[in-house]
C-alpha cells in the first residue's frame, strides 16, 4: 500500500529524460519520486483516479502507528480502542510529505535488506552491479575486487573496488547519498541497475545500523586526482551530507571507484550465500575478472574467461503498447511539441506519421491539437486507440544476451568453481588452514590469491574442449557459434556436446532465443544446461537465474523463470520429474532474461513477474535444450545397453556350451564350436 | 554340479527294471531336446525351447480321459540376448536332471537352487528364479510325456499315509537291494508315502482303494483294521492331496487296476477342491494332469443325500460365506460340474439345505457306526456313487 501512496503523488511538469548520453555525469540526475512512480513499473499496480491525499494520509498514519506498537499488532488495535473522531482540520496537521529515504527506511524489505545475512549480500550485489554497468558502458574490461572484513561478531565492512570510468567529483554525493538518483532509470536500455536506488539504499542501511558514513573513493582518469568522500544521507530530506572529503594519491590506479560500507550483518558463504552469488556473477560475465576476499579464508579468484566485452546495449524509445494512461497524460502535460501527432512520433518507437494518424483518427482527436490541451477523456481515447492499432514491434537489436558460446564457457567455469568449493569444504572439515590464512597477513593472502587464480586457470585450460557426441551427423552441429540476433532457424540449430571436467564427462548445451516483446518492451531469454559429471545424481536440479546478467538468489519460487523450468515436461526428455516439482538428476539449469526493462516483482529485484510471453519463451529455450539432452541421454543409455548385452552374451553363452556338453557328451572342440557359433548368431542379431 | 560318486555306473543293478526303463525314456527326452538345440546352433540359427501355453484358455476338459487336458497352444522361447541367461540356466538344469538319473539320486526345488550355486555367473540369486525355470522345464517335458518327478526333481512335501492290503516294493538307494513293505504290518501306525514314488512297485489282493480326507477318519478305520474286513487299501489324503499322494494313488490304481473310492466331508471344499483335484486335477496345471489325476476315482460320500438318509441333520453346520461362494463358483465355471449333471444337482441340493456335514458326523450314531453300518451299506451300491 505504501507503494501506491508514492505512486499517487501529483505529477510534475518534469520533462522527459534526456536520451542516451555519452558522459555518465550528464545522465545522472535526480528523479522526482512522482515521475518515477508513474513512469516505472510501480504505476502498473495503481488503479486510475484514486484520491491521492487520502492514500498519502493513510501512509502517514500507518507510519506513526508502527512507531508506537509492534508492527504485527498495529493493524486494527487503535481503531477499536480510541473511537475518537478526528476532524479534517486535525487530520490536516498530520498530513505531510514522506521522503523516499524515510519510506525505504521503514520498508527496507522491499529493497532486500530485511535480514542480517541478506543485507550484506544485497549491498555487495548493488555495488558489483554498478561496477559492471559502469565498466561496460565505458567499454572497459571489468576488474573487480570484493572484500569482506569482519569487525565484530555482528558487524561487517564491505569494499567493492572497480576499474570503471570513475565518477565525476560533483556527482559522488548525490549518487551515493540520495535515493532515486541515477543514470539508468530514464533510459530504456539493458543494464543491471534500473532504479537509482541500489547503492544509496545499501549506504542508508549501513548508516542506519552503525551510524557510519559510506566511504567512496573515485578517480576518473590518469593524471587526475583521486578523492575520498565520507557521506551520510539526510533521510528526512533525501539529501546527501558530506561528512568529510579529501584528495589523495591512488598509486598507479588510473581510474575506478571503490565503495566501502560498514553494517550490522551476518556473513553467509556457501550455498544461497555470497559465495554462490559471486560464482554466478562470474558465470554470467565471462569478461569479468573478480577477486573475492572472504573473512578469515583464503581469497578466491575468478579469472577472465573471454576478452570480449558483451555487445553494446542500445537505448530505445518506449513502445506505445507498453505505455500507461498516467504516463501518457503526463507526457501531454509536459510536452514542448506543437501537436499531439508530433509528440507521439517523437516519444515512442515505431510510431510513424501514418501510425499516429491512425491512432488519432480512431481516438477522434485532432492531430494538430496542442498536447497540453488534450483532455483526460481524449487521452483515454488515445490510450484505447493505441491498443487497437497495429504497430510494428519495437526494435530488438538493442539487447545483449550472454550468447550460447559464452553460456557454455560460463557453465564450464561454474562447474570448475563448484568443484573447488566442494573440495575446500571437504578440506575444511579436517584441516585448520583457516587460521593459517588469516594469520599470514596481507602478503601471504595475496600470494594465496594468485596461487588460487593459477590453479583455476590451469583447471580451466585442462578442461577438454567441447566434444560432439559420438554421432557423425552431430559433429558439424556441435560447434558452438554466437547467435546474437540470429534468426529463428539458426538459433534452433543443434549445439551441444560433452566436455570433461576433472575427468568427468559432462554434457552441456545452451539456447538463446530470438528477441520478443512483452508489453512493448523487447526482451530475450536464454537457457543453458549441464548434465552429468560431478553434479549430484539424485537431487533436484540446480536452477540458476539471471536477469540482465545479475544472479537472482532469492524468491526462487515466486519467479516466472522458475515457473518455466517447472512447467517444462522434463520426463519427455528422459529426466525424472515428480508432479509439480523441479526435475531430479545430475542437472544444472541456467535461465537468463535480458531486457531493457526487466519486470521484477519488487524493488529488491529478486523475481521476475509472470508474463506469459516470458514464460513461454523460456519454455521454448528449455525445451530446445531438453531435446538435445534427451538425445545425449538416449545415446548414452544405448551405449550402456550395448555394453551390457555384449557382456551378457559373453557371460552366459559358455554355460550353454557346457550344459550341452554334459547332456550330449560333446568333445571339447565341439563345445567350443557351439559357443563360437552361438556368439556369432547373437552378435549378428543384435546389430540388426 | 552334483557330486560324482562311484555308484553312478552300473545303473541297472541298483534300480528295478521298471525304473530303468522309465529312466531311459526320460534320458532320451532330455537328449532329444538338447540335440535339437545343438543341431540348430550348428546351422547358425537361433535355437528355441517349446512349451505348452499355460493359460486357462489353453485347457479343455476331456470327457474321455476324465481330466483337464492342456491344449495344443505352444509358446517358444527363442534364444536372444535377453533370454540367454534363462536359456543357459534351463540347459544347466536339464544337465542336472540327467546327472541325477545317472547317479540314481533326486533333488527338491531347494536342492536344485543350491546346486546352481556351482554355476558361477549362471547361478540363481533367489529360489523363485530357479523355481520358475523348473516349472518351465516341467512344462517343456510334459510334451514328451515326462513328469518332473521322472526327471528326479521331487517335491518337498511327503505323500500321505497308507495302510491295508498292499505290499510296496522299494529299493535301497545305496545298494539297490529290494525292500518289501507290508502295509498290514504297521500296527496302529501307517506307511508314509515318500515324496517321490516313480520307482515303487506294488503287489495287492485288495478290491479297491479308499482315499480319505481327514487323518482322524483314516486313524479310526486303520486302528479297527477296517481294511481287512473290506479288503481294501486305505490312503489318508490329509486335505487337498499333495503331488506325491496323487501320483501314488494314480499309480496304485493304474498298476493294480483298482477302483478308487473317495470319502470326504460333505461341503464345497471336500467336493470341489479335494475330490475334484484328486479325480481331474486342476485347470491351472493342466499340463501335468496326465501324471497326477485319478480318473478311476468315484465318490463314496458323504453326499448331500447322506445327510438326509443317515439322519445327520442335527450334526451339521451352517454353510459359511466362503462355502457358498466356492459352490456358486464351481457351479458356474468349473467344467467338472458343468459336465457332470449329477454333481451339479448334488451341489445345488447342498446349497438348498444350507448346511455342511463332516465325515465324523457319523460318530453321532456311535463311534464305529461308520465301520459297522455306513461303509458296508454304501459299498453295496457302488454303482450309485457319484462320478
Ligand atoms: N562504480 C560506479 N562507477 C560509475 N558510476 C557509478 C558507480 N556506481 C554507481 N554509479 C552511478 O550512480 C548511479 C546510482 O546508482 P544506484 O545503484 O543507486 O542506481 P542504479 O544502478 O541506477 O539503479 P538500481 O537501483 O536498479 O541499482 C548509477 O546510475 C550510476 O550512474
Ligand atoms: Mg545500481
Amino acid at each position: 500500500m505504501a507503494k501506491k501512496a508514492a505512486a499517487r503523488r501529483p505529477a510534475p511538469k518534469a520533462k522527459p529524460a534526456p536520451k542516451s548520453s555519452k558522459k555518465a555525469a550528464a545522465a545522472q540526475q535526480s528523479l522526482d519520486f512522482g515521475a518515477t512512480a508513474a513512469k516505472g513499473k510501480r504505476a502498473a499496480a495503481a488503479p486510475e483516479g484514486v484520491d491521492l491525499t487520502a492514500e498519502a494520509e493513510a501512509a502517514v498514519l500507518e507510519g506513526r502507528k508502527s512507531k508506537k506498537a509492534p508492527a504485527t499488532e498495529d493493524a486494527d488495535a487503535p481503531k477499536k480502542k480510541e473511537r475518537t473522531r478526528v476532524s479534517a482540520e486535525k487530520m490536516s496537521e498530520m498530513q505531510r510529505e514522506i521522503s523516499i529515504s524515510e519510506f525505504f527506511t521503514k520498508n527496507r524489505h522491499l529493497l532486500g535488506f530485511d535480514n542480517a545475512s541478506r543485507a550484506l549480500l544485497t549491498s555487495i550485489k548493488e555495488a558489483v552491479d554498478n561496477s559492471l554497468d559502469a565498466c561496460e558502458e565505458a567499454g572497459i574490461l571489468p576488474d573487480i575486487k570484493v572484500v569482506i572484513e569482519q569487525q565484530s561478531e555482528t558487524r561487517y565492512k564491505m569494499h567493492v573496488e572497480d576499474n570503471g570510468p570513475g565518477i565525476v567529483k560533483a556527482q559522488v554525493p548525490k549518487v551515493f547519498g540520495k535515493l532515486l538518483y541515477g543514470s539508468k532509470f530514464h533510459r530504456l536500455r539493458q543494464s543491471r541497475g534500473q532504479q537509482g536506488i541500489g547503492i544509496s539504499a545499501a549506504g542508508m542501511y549501513g548508516q542506519l545500523t552503525t551510524g557510519k558514513p559510506v566511504v567512496v573513493t573515485s578517480k576518473t582518469g590518469k593524471g587526475k586526482p583521486a578523492y575520498h568522500y565520507h557521506l551520510r544521507i539526510d533521510t528526512n530530506a533525501n539529501k546527501p551530507v558530506i561528512v568529510h572529503e579529501d584528495e589523495f594519491d591512488w598509486g598507479d590506479k588510473d581510474h575506478g571507484t571503490e565503495v566501502a560500507i560498514e553494517m550490522e550483518a551476518s556473513y553467509k558463504g556457501g550455498k544461497k550465500g555470497i559465495d554462490e552469488f559471486i560464482q554466478q556473477v562470474a558465470f554470467a560475465n565471462p569478461h569479468l575478472r573478480l577477486e573475492y576476499w572472504r573473512p578469515g579464508k583464503p581469497p578466491l579468484v575468478y579469472p577472465r574467461v573471454t576478452n570480449e566485452l558483451p555487445p553494446e546495449a542500445k537505448e530505445i524509445k518506449p513502445h506505445p503498447y507498453g505505455v500507461e494512461l498516467g504516463m501518457l497524460m503526463r507526457l501531454m502535460q509536459g510536452s514542448n511539441e506543437n501537436t499531439v501527432a508530433a509528440l507521439l512520433q517523437s516519444e515512442f518507437s515505431r510510431v510513424t506519421s501514418s501510425v499516429s494518424q491512425e491512432i488519432l483518427g480512431k481516438a477522434k482527436v485532432s492531430a494538430r491539437k496542442r498536447p497540453r490541451d488534450v483532455s483526460q477523456a481524449e487521452a483515454e481515447a488515445i490510450y484505447k486507440a493505441i491498443s487497437e492499432t497495429k504497430i510494428m514491434a519495437p526494435p530488438t537489436n538493442c539487447l545483449a544476451p550472454i550468447g550460447e558460446e559464452a553460456l557454455v564457457e560460463g557453465l564450464k567455469a561454474l562447474l570448475v568453481q563448484q568443484h573447488f568449493a566442494a573440495e575446500e569444504a571437504r578440506q575444511r572439515k579436517k584441516a585448520e588452514d583457516e587460521a593459517a590464512a588469516a594469520a599470514g597477513g596481507e602478503e601471504a593472502a595475496a600470494a594465496a590469491a594468485s596461487a588460487a587464480e593459477s590453479k583455476i586457470t590451469e583447471a580451466l585450460s585442462a578442461v577438454t574442449e567441447i566434444k560432439p557426441d559420438e554421432d557423425e551427423e552431430d559433429a558439424e552441429l556441435a560447434k558452438f557459434s554466437l547467435t546474437v540476433g540470429a534468426d529463428e532457424a539458426a538459433a534452433d540449430a543443434i549445439r551441444a556436446g560433452v566436455i570433461n571436467i576433472f575427468g568427468q564427462p559432462t554434457f552441456m548445451t545452451a539456447c538463446t532465443r530470438p528477441p520478443k516483446v512483452y508489453r512493448g518492451n523487447p526482451f530475450q531469454v536464454e537457457a543453458a544446461i549441464a548434465w552429468g559429471g560431478e553434479l549430484p545424481a539424485d537431487e533436484l536440479a540446480q536452477v540458476v537465474r539471471f536477469a540482465n546478467r545479475v544472479p537472482l538468489l532469492y524468491q526462487q519460487g515466486a519467479c516466472a523463470m522458475t515457473q518455466a523450468v517447472l512447467r517444462t515436461n522434463w520426463k519427455g526428455y528422459d529426466v525424472e520429474q515428480s508432479r509439480g516439482a523441479l526435475p531430479t538428476g545430475p542437472l544444472l539449469v541456467m535461465v537468463h532474461i535480458a531486457s531493457v526493462w526487466v519486470p521484477f516483482t519488487s524493488e529488491a529485484k529478486e523475481a521476475v513477474a509472470h508474463y506469459d510471453e516470458i514464460i513461454n519463451e523460456l519454455k521454448s529455450a528449455l525445451q530446445e535444450c531438453g531435446r538435445r539432452l534427451s538425445r545425449h541421454i538416449r545415446r548414452k543409455r544405448r551405449a550402456a545397453d550395448e555394453l551390457k548385452k555384449a557382456n551378457y552374451i559373453q557371460k552366459y553363452i559358455p554355460h550353454i556350451g557346457e550344459a550341452l556338453q554334459q547332456i550330449l557328451g560333446l568333445s571339447n572342440p565341439q563345445k567350443e564350436t557351439t559357443i563360437e557359433k552361438l556368439t556369432g548368431i547373437l552378435e549378428r542379431s543384435r546389430k540388426l | 554340479m552334483a557330486k560324482k560318486t562311484p555308484k553312478s555306473e552300473g545303473t541297472s543293478r541298483v534300480r528295478g527294471e521298471d525304473q530303468a526303463r522309465k529312466d531311459k525314456v526320460t534320458n532320451k527326452a532330455i537328449d532329444d531336446v538338447a540335440e535339437n538345440i545343438y543341431k540348430t546352433i550348428l546351422k547358425e540359427v537361433k535355437p528355441d525351447l517349446a512349451m505348452p501355453v499355460r493359460s486357462l484358455a489353453n485347457v479343455n476338459y476331456n470327457q474321455k480321459t476324465g481330466f483337464f487336458k492342456i491344449g495344443r497352444g505352444m509358446k517358444t522361447r527363442t534364444l536372444t540376448v535377453n533370454t540367454v541367461k534363462t536359456f543357459a540356466q534351463t540347459l544347466r538344469m536339464m544337465a542336472l536332471s540327467k546327472e541325477l538319473i545317472q547317479t540314481n539320486d533326486f533333488a527338491t526345488k531347494r536342492d536344485a537352487y543350491y546346486q546352481s550355486k556351482n554355476w558361477q555367473e549362471a547361478k540363481f540369486d533367489e529360489q523363485p528364479e530357479s523355481d520358475t525355470v523348473m516349472d518351465d522345464i516341467e512344462a517343456m517335458f510334459s510334451i514328451h510325456g515326462v513328469s518332473r518327478e521322472e526327471m528326479r526333481f521331487v517335491p518337498q512335501e511327503h505323500g500321505g499315509a497308507v495302510a491295508g492290503e498292499l505290499v510296496v516294493v522299494d529299493r535301497d538307494m545305496e545298494t539297490g537291494r529290494r525292500i518289501e513293505i507290508d502295509c498290514t504290518n504297521f500296527g496302529s501306525g501307517a506307511y508314509s508315502v515318500p515324496s517321490w514314488v516313480e520307482h515303487l512297485e506294488f503287489r495287492s489282493k485288495a478290491k479297491f482303494i479308499m482315499a480319505i480326507e481327514t487323518h482322524g477318519m483314516f486313524q479310526r478305520l486303520q486302528s479297527h483294521n477296517y481294511w481287512r474286513k473290506a479288503g481294501c487299501i486305505l490312503v489318508s489324503l490329509g486335505g487337498v492331496p499333495s503331488r506325491a499322494c496323487r501320483r501314488f494313488i494314480r499309480r496304485l490304481s493304474d498298476e493294480l487296476n483298482l477302483p478308487v473310492y473317495a470319502f470326504t466331508d460333505c461341503d464345497p471344499y471336500g467336493i470341489s477342491n479335494i475330490y475334484r483335484t484328486l479325480k481331474v486335477g486342476s485347470g491351472n496345471a493342466a499340463h501335468i494332469n496326465q501324471f497326477f489325476c485319478v480318473p478311476n476315482a468315484r465318490y463314496l460320500g458323504l453326499t448331500p443325500q447322506d445327510i438326509i438318509d443317515w439322519d445327520l441333520k442335527d450334526a451339521t453346520h451352517v454353510l459359511g460365506e466362503v462355502d457358498i461362494k466356492r459352490a456358486k463358483d464351481a457351479l458356474k465355471n468349473d467344467p467338472f460340474f458343468t459336465e457332470h449333471k449329477t454333481w451339479a444337482k448334488a451341489m445345488e441340493q447342498l446349497m438348498k439345505m444350507g448346511v455342511r456335514a463332516e465325515q465324523q458326523a457319523l460318530s453321532k450314531h456311535g463311534l464305529n457306526f461308520v465301520i459297522e453300518k455306513y461303509l458296508p451299506e454304501k459299498l453295496k451300491n457302488v454303482s450309485k456313487f457319484l462320478p
